[in-house]
């Protein structure tokens, strides 16, 4: 199998300008998504492929360009509408809660909302407290929508098609720290499930939950942890809603310690929903108390030592990790 | 009421559809009081020229986004009587299966598109729809009803731009009857005379009497010719007002009775039923004759809904996703 050096970023767009090639109803609108190429580039070169019908610049009007898509997905259209990152969502919430999340269900089941909207999410670029923030649990909260959070090229590359495969509205969450992030990918790499985790790294002694950039953290911290002689398992959660309870379950059910990274905040956060499944499904499995590392409960601030501060890091997986299977030292 | 008919059987048409409206949502009211429908109802009694002679000239296959009161769009758009009445029930039976209640009456088979509670949420959606037409070149129309209230809200203008923008078949039809539930128009609007609104995106509007049928069928056949020309979308404003309450909860503190006496003086139906007089029909006994009509399509509408079945409880998280995904 061939393989080949790509980006995040160019993962996704590869994925897109796939799905616009290969069917005439995939549109792609947002805030400059067009002339200027994506506020993360994601989008580069596909006006000049597409044209301004489908590589469609928006306003910035959230609520009427998400809802559009809501409106052109009912009336036969399949598209993807971007969102430059998830705080900017909140414009537009209304449209995604009240009505993508909503109809299918209100109207009996006459109408679906196959509806594919992309957004960044997440710190770590000094972009300070509304352009940081980690929605992603809120909107796993919402019954109706699917949530998606690819951390690798292959989920950044397969799931697109998935998403415009989906009768219902997907979410998806790129975190901004991946774009740039570099790796081999199967010349072939196409499609992959929009369902289930995955365990990224095999481990005996503990189970770290993951998903977007903490899979990365997470699988570092792993690395440090074997030199110290902790096996630890790292599991991509890959999609936050619907949860994949059994991986998770069958891994603690194996490890008897688990560790929960998200970067979004602790209370009433998706570690708190997954921690509480594990409690519900494996409490007597566990050898220590189910244990969390989340953003620190403040807007994510600007100065780099108070960011770094704020959001889950390698050392502090570490910390925990050491606590979970030592014991306080 | 200045008549101007091309033929009194087209007038008896419009009325015979009026009086449907009036005496089902009076149904709908005395139902409510012996709880047979519950939850939030939002009738449009003394609007119902606005549906009739708007939505009545849209093609089979165009498309309607709605508020919340929209019994009568529901019922101009032609979902059968019985089953927006066994929605209003909440029974299985219902355009909705019971799911959305008076607020959502949904029918894809009429491209029914809600029934929504989100004022001015319904805007954007209707963009879409307008948007997928143009991609798609289906030379039709979107016409999404909104209440002078949501040219308040951020959807109102994000849309008006987008689709003059775009240039999108949409039809923005207002039915401004002075209250944002119970906030005057002064109260809501710096400038009065809302379809001044859409000039500031360089849409084509209009503004007529809501009250008048004929009047509102003459200024939506222009606004619908002017949209399906393809030369972008269209505000047609129609003033009218709501006799009854905001909804079944609605003590009226905010207007005078006085008012209310005023304008059902302009009762459409009456106008419409003397309008037919001056031309030679008997309008009152038009009028008997069509109520009695409509009251035994209600009836046997009751009798659906009475009829209809309640959900089971298992099916409760049925579509909440697609059930083939």
């Amino acid at each position: 199998m061939n393989a080949r050096k790509v980006t995040y970023r160019e993962a996704l767009r590869e994925a897109m300008v796939e799905a616009l090639r290969g069917d005439p109803r995939v549109f792609l609108m947002g805030e400059d998504v067009g002339a200027y190429g994506g506020c993360f580039a994601v989008s580069r070169g596909m006006l000049e492929e597409f044209g301004p019908e489908r590589v469609r610049d928006t306003p910035l009007s959230e609520s009427a360009f998400v809802g559009a898509g809501i409106g052109a997905a009912l009336g036969g259209m399949r598209p993807i509408v971007e969102v430059m990152t998830c705080n900017f969502s909140l414009l537009a919430a209304d449209q995604i809660v009240n009505t993508a999340a909503t109809l299918l269900h209100m109207s009996g089941g006459q109408f679906s909302v196959p509806l594919v909207i992309r957004m960044a999410t997440g710190g770590g670029k000094q972009l300070a407290a509304q352009h940081s923030h980690s929605l992603e649990g809120w909107y796993a909260h919402v019954p109706g929508i699917r949530v998606l959070v690819p951390a690798t090229l292959q989920d950044a590359r397969g799931m697109m098609a998935g998403a415009l495969e989906c009768p219902d509205p997907v979410l998806i969450f790129e975190h901004q720290t991946l774009y740039n992030r570099e790796g081999e990918l199967a010349e072939d790499a196409g499609a992959v499930a929009i369902h289930g985790a995955k365990i990224q790294r095999p481990g005996r002694d503990l189970t770290i939950v993951a998903y977007g950039a903490g899979l990365w953290k997470s699988l570092a911290a792993a690395e440090a942890l074997a030199a110290e002689g902790i096996d630890a398992e790292v599991i991509d959660l890959r999609v936050l809603r619907p949860l994949d309870d059994a991986t998770i379950v069958e891994s603690v059910a194996r490890t008897h310690r688990v560790l929960i990274v998200d970067e979004g905040w602790r209370s009433g956060g998706i570690a708190a929903e997954i921690g509480m499944r594990i409690m519900e499904q494996a409490f007597y499995q566990l050898d220590r108390p189910v244990a969390r590392l989340c953003g620190v409960e403040v807007p994510i601030p600007y100065a780099p030592q108070l960011e770094h501060a704020a959001l889950p890091q390698v050392e502090g997986i570490l910390e925990i990790a050491r606590e979970l299977i030592h014991g306080h030292e | 009421m200045k008549l101007e008919l091309q033929n009194a059987d087209h007038g008896i048409d419009l009325l015979r559809q009026m009086i449907l409206i009036r005496r089902f949502e009076e149904k709908c009211v005395e139902l409510y009081a012996g709880q047979k429908i519950r939850g939030f109802l939002h009738v449009c009694i003394g609007e119902e020229a606005v549906a009739v002679g708007a939505l009545g000239l849209l093609a089979a296959d165009e498309a309607v986004v709605s508020t919340y009161r929209e019994h009568g769009h529901a019922l101009v758009r032609g979902i059968a009587p019985g089953a927006i009445m066994a929605e209003l029930y909440g029974k299985r039976e219902g355009c909705a299966g019971g799911r959305g209640g008076s607020m959502h009456l949904f029918d894809a088979a009429t491209r029914f598109y809600g029934g929504n509670a989100i004022v001015g949420g319904g805007l954007p959606l209707a963009l879409g729809l307008a948007l997928a037409d143009k991609m798609r070149g289906n030379a039709r129309v979107t016409c999404c009803v909104i209440g002078e209230g949501a040219m308040a809200e951020g959807e109102f203008h994000e849309t008006m731009n987008l689709a003059a923008l775009w240039r999108l078949p949409l039809l923005v039809l207002c039915e401004n009857n002075l209250y944002a539930m119970g906030t005057a128009l002064a109260h809501e609007h710096a400038v009065d005379g809302v379809s001044r609104k859409a000039d500031a995106y360089g849409i084509a509007s209009d503004s007529v009497d809501g009250m008048d049928v004929l009047a509102v069928e003459g200024a939506a056949r222009g606004a619908l010719e002017r949209v399906r020309s393809g030369t972008g979308p269209f505000l047609l404003e129609c003033r009218t007002y709501r006799f009854r309450g905001h909804s079944m909860f609605d003590a009226e503190l905010y207007r005078p009775k006085s008012e209310v006496e005023e304008w059902k003086a302009r009762d459409p139906i009456s106008q419409l039923a003397a309008g037919l007089e001056s031309i030679g029909r008997s309008g009152e006994k038009l009028r008997a004759e069509l109520e009695l009509a409509a009251d035994e399509v209600i009836g046997a509408a009751v009798e659906f809904a009475e009829a209809g079945q309640w959900e089971p409880v298992a099916d409760l998280t049925r579509f909440v996703t697609s059930e083939t995904s």
